[in-house]
């Protein structure tokens, strides 16, 4: 009985441990411990995280239910509560049910899953185009529009400055205005590779020969990471994605930045060449 | 279930010894023994992989392995080992050979001398697996790193050394291996079933032998077409895969999934046979619904050719196709359903026994609940989103399969093993074998289910800090079910010196198919006289 209670104590501190650690609001990655989706900063994510939530719990119920038939049969059926079994093996009504009642439920699914998934093709006006070209090994993009390209490769650790997250940080980031409408291109050079945003619910792969988007909308301001999402090889790990949403000011101060830094490099290499 | 006639005592049969019993085997039970022994032999060595990768995963940064790609090689042999050289030759090769003519009273397969070279076929493939890892593969790394599902073009420019075409050639040798085998059931079950065994009176293991066969014959060539196309773009220069020259990198895609989703079938189909026979035999009851059972599984098969692109989601396939795939991988879930509730509906009213084989029965019908409905999760486009290529996946499937199929083996294996040496194994080394299992897979690969919700990918040698604490308990579960298959391996030791001596049927009134009415082991010859099935 001591066992019980103590076996009981050990369960529920286990379940405080794992469910103490929540991802922090806004914080664009994973939080350690993490259980669930990263916080949503888009409305799309926002939809997928329910959507999980609501199909999460019909599984979790249809598991219980299972367990708890397993264990009722093990406790009431064995060969020393029931010495005789019985011989039937058939029974129309209940194998109706248990083939009827599983559509009900998979048509309860499938009415928010789709339209989940039409949500996520009903592409809205771009406020803002970029493209991404997958490398092996870093994303390069370029804002099309205003006429910015660079790379983004990983920050290695011993480079890192402290706060910035490890496998995580890279050296330029691609900079998008808050609540404003961004289309994603996906392009490769090489291999596929598959561009992925946890916290706005994205992931597209990005396949040589194709031209091929996505599109989100953050909701929030602030730094968010994704990873690389499609095994490209050695360094599959190590072309994370960054995005840092700023206000609409900060974000055309920064074209503007992005835009002079890159004609004076243009004018510098021409004044090498001789 | 049908009645059956005594199989007549074995009297002095004349058997070959040495390489002819053995290379130039021709006997549906040594073939069997032999693939048995294989699957043991390349399951330690693919747990050995996955061992290595853990050890790596179990904290941040990279501790265990100086090369990344290395890591990338270990994923893909791990995976392509556990596929067609464990799971497979132990379910099919393994029980199907052994068991499907003892059940079907026939005296050995319809076509001994090409089960045979189905074993053989499947040794060389293996070594030629084993050899490619020793081989160049991407540029300064050994062994082919394009993980089991080897998507061009990383599998044609990404992996310029010749590891990548050893395991395709790999690849063709199993595959072939496979189909012959496939051929070799479908024969023998259609037309060597003894009098009065109708399709309908046949053990549900020899029904999902049958669908499996159906399942192999129908997908692997598509397979040998995508891996020959694989290899004349890698070596003679066609651009099948190569968008620069005309070719989609997800026609490769296509063609391989089309292939890839009936295997995943094809690794379980016949454990569920093996459950059925096993929850009837230690419930003392026939199986609930036998009809319903065994067109289940037809179903499942025949459902599972059209439903391949969920695995291609985030590819760049069209909205409309994502939902038509969405929709048919939901029907699935039916089927698999009346089959589990089916398995409770035997136990239901039933006399049970909690024997080894009886744990890893009811195990599987709880866990493999478990991996079926994550599945159901990933079946939604929408969702698959956020969780395509994270760990979320590899829950998924090791649920299914570390757990589901691997499970079913031990099972079979436990439930079989008085038949086919003639000795009991122990019933504590056992159950404990089991426990290790039980406790060791589920803290290996519940906790992976929270890192794909967060967002860790898969197919990662290292991973950003806030993963580190799931992915520490998850390494440590490995290490208690690596503890498990030592313990099975101490077992087998024990039981072949101990030698206690099984009898014909040890399990008692619920054993039911005929198997249990020969000897314990059966002689080399069996059904030299046909059973007569009432």
């Amino acid at each position: 009985m001591a066992i019980f209670h103590r076996a009981l104590t050990v369960l529920a501190g286990l379940t405080g441990l794992v469910l103490s650690g929540p991802a922090l609001a806004g914080e664009g990655k994973a939080s350690p411990w993490e259980m669930g989706f990263q916080d949503a900063a888009s409305p799309i994510m926002r939809q997928i995280t329910e959507f999980h939530t609501y199909v999460t719990i019909i599984i979790t119920l249809i598991a219980l239910f299972v367990l708890g038939l397993l264990i009722y049969v093990m406790m009431r059926f064995n060969e020393k509560r029931n010495p005789e079994p019985s011989r039937t093996s058939h029974n129309t009504t209940i194998e109706v049910i248990w083939t009827v009642v599983p559509i009900f439920i998979l048509v309860a699914i499938a009415i928010p899953s789709f339209r989940l998934l039409f949500a996520q093709y009903d592409f809205p006006k771009a406020d803002v185009t970029i493209t991404a070209t997958g490398n092996q090994w870093y994303w390069s993009y370029e804002y099309p529009d205003e006429g910015i390209s660079f790379d983004s490769i990983m920050v290695q650790d011993a480079d890192l400055k402290p706060g910035q997250p490890r496998l995580l940080t890279v050296n330029n980031e691609v900079v998008v205005p808050v609540n404003k409408n961004v289309i994603v291109g996906l392009k490769s050079n090489d291999v596929i590779h598959d561009w992925a945003m946890p916290s706005f619910g994205v992931k597209l792969d990005a396949v040589p020969g194709r031209l091929q988007k996505t599109w989100f909308r953050a909701e929030k301001e602030g730094w968010f990471y994704g990873q690389c999402s499609e095994l490209c090889g050695r360094n599959h790990a190590f072309m994370p994605i960054a995005v840092h949403v700023v206000s609409q000011k900060e974000y055309d101060a920064w074209v503007a930045k992005q835009k002079s830094a890159q004609l004076e490099s243009k004018g510098k290499v021409a004044s090498i060449e001789k | 279930m049908a009645q059956t006639a005594q199989a007549e005592a074995a009297h002095h049969d004349d058997h070959p010894h040495g390489l002819r019993r053995w290379l130039f085997s021709t006997n549906h039970k040594d073939i069997g023994t032999m693939y048995l022994i294989f699957a043991l032999v390349a399951g330690v060595v693919g747990g050995l992989l996955s061992m290595g990768m853990r050890a790596e995963l179990m904290e941040p940064g990279m501790q265990v392995f100086s090369n990344p790609e290395m890591f990338n090689v270990f994923v893909t042999a791990h995976g392509l080992i556990m596929v067609f050289f464990m799971v497979m030759p132990s379910t099919m090769g393994g029980f199907g050979n052994w068991m499907v003519p003892l059940m079907i009273g026939a005296p050995d397969m319809a076509f001994p001398r090409m089960n045979n070279i189905s074993f053989w076929l499947l040794v060389m493939a293996f070594t030629l697996l084993v050899t490619s890892l020793f081989m160049p593969g991407a540029s300064g790394t050994t062994g082919a790193g394009s993980g089991w599902t080897v998507y061009a073009p990383l599998s044609t420019i990404g992996m310029p050394g010749i590891a990548m075409d050893f395991a395709l050639l790999s690849l063709h040798l199993a595959g072939a291996s496979s189909i012959l085998g496939a051929i070799n059931f479908i024969t023998t079950i259609f037309n060597m079933r003894a009098p009065g065994m109708t399709l309908h009176k046949m053990p549900l293991f020899v029904w999902a032998v049958l669908v499996t066969a159906f399942l192999l014959l129908l997908s692997l060539p598509v397979l040998a077409g995508a891996i020959t196309m694989l290899l004349t773009d890698r070596n003679f220069g066609t651009a099948f895969f190569d968008s620069a020259h005309g070719g989609d990198p997800l026609l490769w895609q296509h063609l391989f999934w089309f292939f890839g989703h009936p295997e995943v079938y094809i690794l379980i189909v016949p454990g569920f046979g093996i459950v059925s026979q096993i929850v009837s035999t230690f419930s003392r009851k026939p199986i609930f619904g036998y009809l319903g059972m065994a067109y289940a599984m037809v179903a499942i098969g025949v459902i599972g050719f059209v439903v391949w692109a969920h695995h291609m989601y985030a590819a760049g396939i069209s909205v409309n196709t994502q939902a038509y795939f969405v929709f048919a991988t939901m029907v699935i879930a039916v089927p698999t359903g009346i089959k589990i509730f089916s398995w409770i509906a035997t136990m239901w009213g039933g006399s049970i026994r909690f024997d080894t084989p009886m744990l890893w029965a009811i195990g599987f019908i709880f866990l493999f609940t478990v991996g079926g409905v994550t599945g159901v999760v990933l079946s939604n486009a929408g969702v698959d989103r956020s969780l395509h290529d994270t760990y979320y996946v590899v829950a998924h499937f090791h649920y299914t399969m570390s757990i589901g199929a691997v499970f079913s083996i031990f099972a079979g294996w436990y439930y079989w093993t008085p038949k086919m040496w003639g000795y009991m194994y122990s019933e504590t080394l056992g159950k404990l074998h089991f426990w290790l299992m039980f406790i060791g897979a589920n803290l290996t690969f519940f906790p992976q289910h929270f890192l794909g919700l967060a967002g860790m990918p898969r197919r990662y040698a290292d991973y950003p800090d806030a993963y580190a604490g799931w992915n520490m308990v998850s390494s440590i579960g490995s290490y208690i079910g690596f503890a498990g298959l030592l313990v099975f391996l101490f077992s087998i030791a024990y039981m072949f010196a101990k030698k206690q001596k099984a009898a014909a049927n040890p399990w008692g009134v619920g054993a039911t198919t005929l198997e249990w009415t020969l000897p314990s082991p059966p002689p080399f010859h069996t059904y030299n006289t046909l059973p007569r099935i009432k």
